[in-house]
């Protein structure tokens, strides 16, 4: 097993960047030169998509940027920004870093507690954000944050009785621009042409599992090597469509629909709001896209739900279709010959099954698709490669510049990660955790050398996760490394191995498997409100709310032949075959970053969730059949409230085959 | 809105009765341009009747109303509506087969100019008028936050959804007046606090003149300027929330007192 492993090289030297071309603003100018009236940038907005081509980006950065000079905006100044993907936003972002500040993006749907810490840690002295609910957030927490000197909002609704000093619109900041044109004519180019590739691009706070978040700073020569290498690697061009839709404050998205777009110079499309993306994918058909598992895993629910109402015709159609698919994508990935009966059937199911459900799906155009974020399960990854889309794995964090390695186009393995990007060396610690060098291995983290010394060893950094390498050079993620344990009978357990696996259900929304140093594996499952509240409906079965329905035994019967699967399937793995679920329990209230049971990016929080569900799982290693519980929940306000139920524990059945194939 | 402007609607001693029953007895009330009036009262008291009077569903045997200085007392439904009054209902009341768009773009015939040839072949004025209108009808769904749900039959909507479409329905008549019908009834706390929020936006975008029937004191003192009680067909209170909250007849007419 290699210890090492290379990406491909670049010829030109990994790090190179020409002067003239080595921040984000210089890449704008010059798209603006050259690819003037292609469009940059949509927005659905009032149900009409807008178009915004590179030289209005350039425009509309550079009036957003005069306008904050006009308020003595000084170079290395921090700007938060909040809101949901707007072009605006990323003009604003576009508009810092060309008068040499740094945009320092939060996640919209922050509490004020955590928007308070990251104000305050970063030195914010401008925030620009989308609308009244992040301005009433940021008023509240205001006095704590006495950097914090002006607040402009986007949208200006619901704001026309504010009368802070502090406040100021999108519109009016514009329009302070443009007299700061008419009063320093060259204002702008001289900022942006002060840039230089080595400066800080942006402060992006991971939340992490653990502890208060750490501001990660990368430069714009991390960001910009990082997604040439990337671009040149997967072949991307400028004729490109992404959907932006996940979170700004998440490095991906900043990597995907702005760095990429800008360094390619394709179009980002910002859907009309949270809930229409679905829609808005469909209307866009991007050539481009990314999503994290739990997205993909909704997509499928939510289709699976739709397949479950069909007719009973459609509904074995589909079934025996995409068995077929699943098997012709097996033996590809294997490199073997695929029968001729089943290339007729797949033929067959292209023009019934895959072809229509990617076309309704919005993902026909899709060339390149990854997961990322997260690790995802071989069966939720399978399922859509078996369908047609092109979805690779890629791995990478915030600390790399979101990327290290990607699934090559004809070198993908289900249960990998692929190889290392150009530049980017990746190697095995002793102690199994996986250590990576490249040229978009980040800054520092902000005012934090003690976190940036433990992560970061002479350029190479310390990545958390526990990984192996396979015999060609494919990086596998395990799980975190401080999550990876044994069960007292010395069996090795990954917990979120096993996670993966049980959330491939479409009725498991959320688990967490417990067993470090435990006689065996337990699971805290949290069921899917739609699909099982369908598959309730659809069995007669009344229940008036969550924690109801979860606790009802028929769903407990219903998820137990979910674990059984999971458990059958673990048969397969030799390396973590022998951590086998053996009690389970519903979870009466889903997991929320609000609680901080989960991080915003949706991983799940260990330690925080062994304190407060203490008493489920002891009830997990007795042989208690119903245990009572509270649950603290918090609002979005910030209020809590408690929850009482009682939470029955059960055993997983025994996984015969004949009891999984009933289930189906 | 200063004392001494008259007022947007005057409803002046009206009785309405339905046979021997009598649903409103010599109930006066007056709402003002720019105000958020709230009437209250236990079941039966005549709020609803009073909101279908005022929309001209009813017409009360004495006394008479005013809107915007002009008597309109034997008006009808839609010559109330094209005065510029619009309502929603207590039982929601949508066009559940019909899109949600659809059912909002209904909100607009008032406004619209029909003319048979023009709208059949989408012509010319017809075209520019049905753009003109979905423009309009697009900024409302923005407002309300309901872009997802645009082309969802109306009926296939959980119930606080399609509360909200009703209002988006009778906010796209551009009403200088609106009525809304227990328009939190069967809503959960967070969808309350949506349409809280939505009521107060329309007041303070819209400069909407706002009457509604509810039962929740904590969003009638959150969001009313004034509060009307009735019981028993008859106005017991009137004034500012927290002075009708702490009145002895509003607090008797709750809670029940032995009648005589």
């Amino acid at each position: 097993m290699a210890s090492t492993t290379r990406g491909p090289a670049t010829g030109n030297g990994h790090a190179a960047l020409d002067p003239a071309l080595d921040t984000f603003p210089k890449l704008v100018a010059d798209n603006a030169r050259r690819l003037g009236d292609r469009v940059a940038v949509r927005e659905k907005d009032l149900g009409i998509w807008l178009a915004y081509t590179w030289r209005q980006y350039l425009e509309e950065s550079r009036l957003i940027a005069l306008g904050l000079r006009s308020l003595g905006f000084r170079r290395g100044d921090k700007v938060a920004i909040v809101g949901d993907n707007r072009p605006q936003l990323y003009w604003a972002m576009m508009a810092s870093q060309a008068l040499g500040g740094v945009p320092v993006p939060l996640y919209q749907d922050s509490i004020e507690r955590e928007m308070q810490y990251v104000l305050d840690h970063a030195e914010a002295r401008f925030a620009v954000v989308e609308d009244q609910e992040q301005v009433d957030k940021l008023l509240h927490v205001r006095a704590e944050c006495p950097r914090l000197e002006h607040v402009i909002y986007k949208d200006p609704r619901g704001l026309r009785h504010y009368r802070e000093d502090c406040l100021l619109s999108l519109e009016a900041l514009e329009e302070r621009g443009r007299a700061e044109a008419q009063a320093h004519p060259g204002a702008f180019e001289a900022e942006v042409a002060a840039g230089r590739g080595d400066d800080v691009a942006i402060i992006c706070y991971t939340s992490g599992t653990t502890g208060q978040p750490k501001g990660t700073m990368l430069s714009h020569r991390n960001l910009i090597v990082t997604a040439r290498n990337a671009i040149a690697h997967e072949g991307l061009t400028d004729r490109e469509e992404v959907l932006a839709y996940l979170p700004m404050a998440w490095a991906g998205d900043h990597m995907f629909s702005y760095g990429q777009s800008i360094v390619a110079g394709f179009t980002t499309n910002c859907p009309e709001s949270g809930a229409t993306v679905l829609h808005d994918l469909r209307e866009i058909g991007p050539t481009y896209f990314f999503a994290p598992p739990r997205i993909w895993e909704n997509i499928l629910t939510a289709v699976m739900i739709r397949v479950d109402d069909a007719g009973w015709l459609k509904r074995r159609m589909v079934h025996a279709l995409l068995d077929v698919a699943r098997r012709v994508e097996r033996a590809r990935l294997g490199r073997q010959p695929v029968a001729l009966g089943d290339r007729i059937l797949y033929g067959l199911g292209q023009l019934l099954v895959y072809g229509p459900m990617r076309d309704n799906l919005g993902m026909g155009r899709i060339r390149i698709a990854y997961t990322a974020g997260e690790a995802i399960s071989p069966e939720l990854l399978g399922f859509y490669r078996a369908l047609g889309v092109n979805v690779k794995q890629v791995y990478g964090m915030t600390e790399s510049s979101a990327l290290v390695s990607i699934q090559r186009d004809g070198d993908v393995k289900l249960d990998t990660v692929g190889t290392p990007l150009p530049g980017v060396e990746v190697r095995i610690s002793e102690g199994g955790e996986v250590l990576y060098r490249s040229p978009g291995v980040f800054l520092g983290y902000y005012k934090n050398p003690e976190a940036t010394r433990e992560t970061l060893d002479d350029g190479w950094v310390r990545s958390g996760d526990a990984g192996v390498l396979d015999r060609d050079g494919h990086l596998k993620i395990v799980d975190r490394a401080k999550d990876v344990g044994r069960l007292a009978d010395g069996t090795l357990f990954a917990p979120k191995y096993l996670e993966n696996k049980l959330k491939f259900s479409p009725f498991i929304k959320e688990a967490v498997c417990i067993g470090d140093g435990r006689p065996y594996v337990g699971a805290l499952v949290n069921i899917d409100l739609g699909s099982v509240g369908g598959w309730a409906e659809r069995r007669n079965l009344a229940y008036t709310s969550y924690t109801d329905l979860a606790q009802k035994p028929e769903v407990y019967e219903l998820i137990g032949r979910e674990v059984a699967r999971v458990n059958r399937s673990l048969a397969e793995d030799e390396a973590l075959g022998g951590a086998r679920i053996r009690r389970f329990l519903l979870l009466h209230k889903e997991l929320d970053p609000d609680d901080q049971e989960i991080t915003r990016t949706r991983k799940v929080r260990r330690g925080f969730i062994a304190q407060r569900y203490a008493a489920l799982i002891d009830a997990l290693y007795s042989d208690r059949r119903e245990v009572a519980v509270e649950a603290q929940v918090t609002y979005e306000d910030g209020r809590v409230a408690t929850v009482r139920a009682q939470v029955r524990v059960a055993d997983a059945p025994a996984a015969t085959a004949e009891a999984v194939e009933a289930a189906r | 809105m200063t004392a001494s402007a008259p007022p947007m609607l005057q409803v002046e001693g009206i009785s309405v009765a339905f046979g021997a029953v009598q649903a409103l007895t010599q109930v006066s009330l007056d709402i003002h341009r720019g105000e958020i009036v709230a009437i209250i009262g236990p079941n039966g008291a005549g709020k609803t009747s009073l909101i279908n009077v005022i929309s001209g569903f009813y017409h009360p045997y004495e006394g008479r109303i005013l809107f915007q200085g002009q008597d309109r007392t034997r008006l009808r439904p839609y010559e109330v509506a094209a005065l510029g009054v619009a309502r929603t209902f207590q039982n929601v009341a949508l066009f559940k087969g019909m899109s949600v768009l659809d059912n909002i773009m209904t909100g607009r015939l008032l406004k619209m100019r029909g003319s048979f040839l023009l709208d059949a072949v989408w012509w010319g004025p017809a075209r520019r008028q049905e753009l003109a209108n979905r423009a309009f009808v697009e900024r409302i769904i923005d407002f309300l936050e309901i872009q997802a749900i645009r082309k969802t039959p109306a009926g296939r909507l959980p119930y606080g959804l399609q509360k909200r479409v009703e209002l988006a329905r009778a906010l796209a008549a551009e009403p200088t007046l609106l009525l809304l019908d227990e328009p939190m009834a069967g809503m959960n706390v967070e969808e309350k606090e949506d349409m809280c929020r939505f009521v107060l936006d329309v007041h303070d975008e819209f400069g909407t003149t706002i009457a509604l029937i509810e039962h929740d004191m904590s969003v009638v003192m959150d969001i009313s300027d004034r509060v009307v009680a009735l019981d028993y067909g008859r106005k017991i209170a009137e004034g500012p929330p927290e002075l009708v909250r702490k009145d002895q007849a509003v607090i008797d007419a709750y809670l029940g007192v032995p009648h005589e």
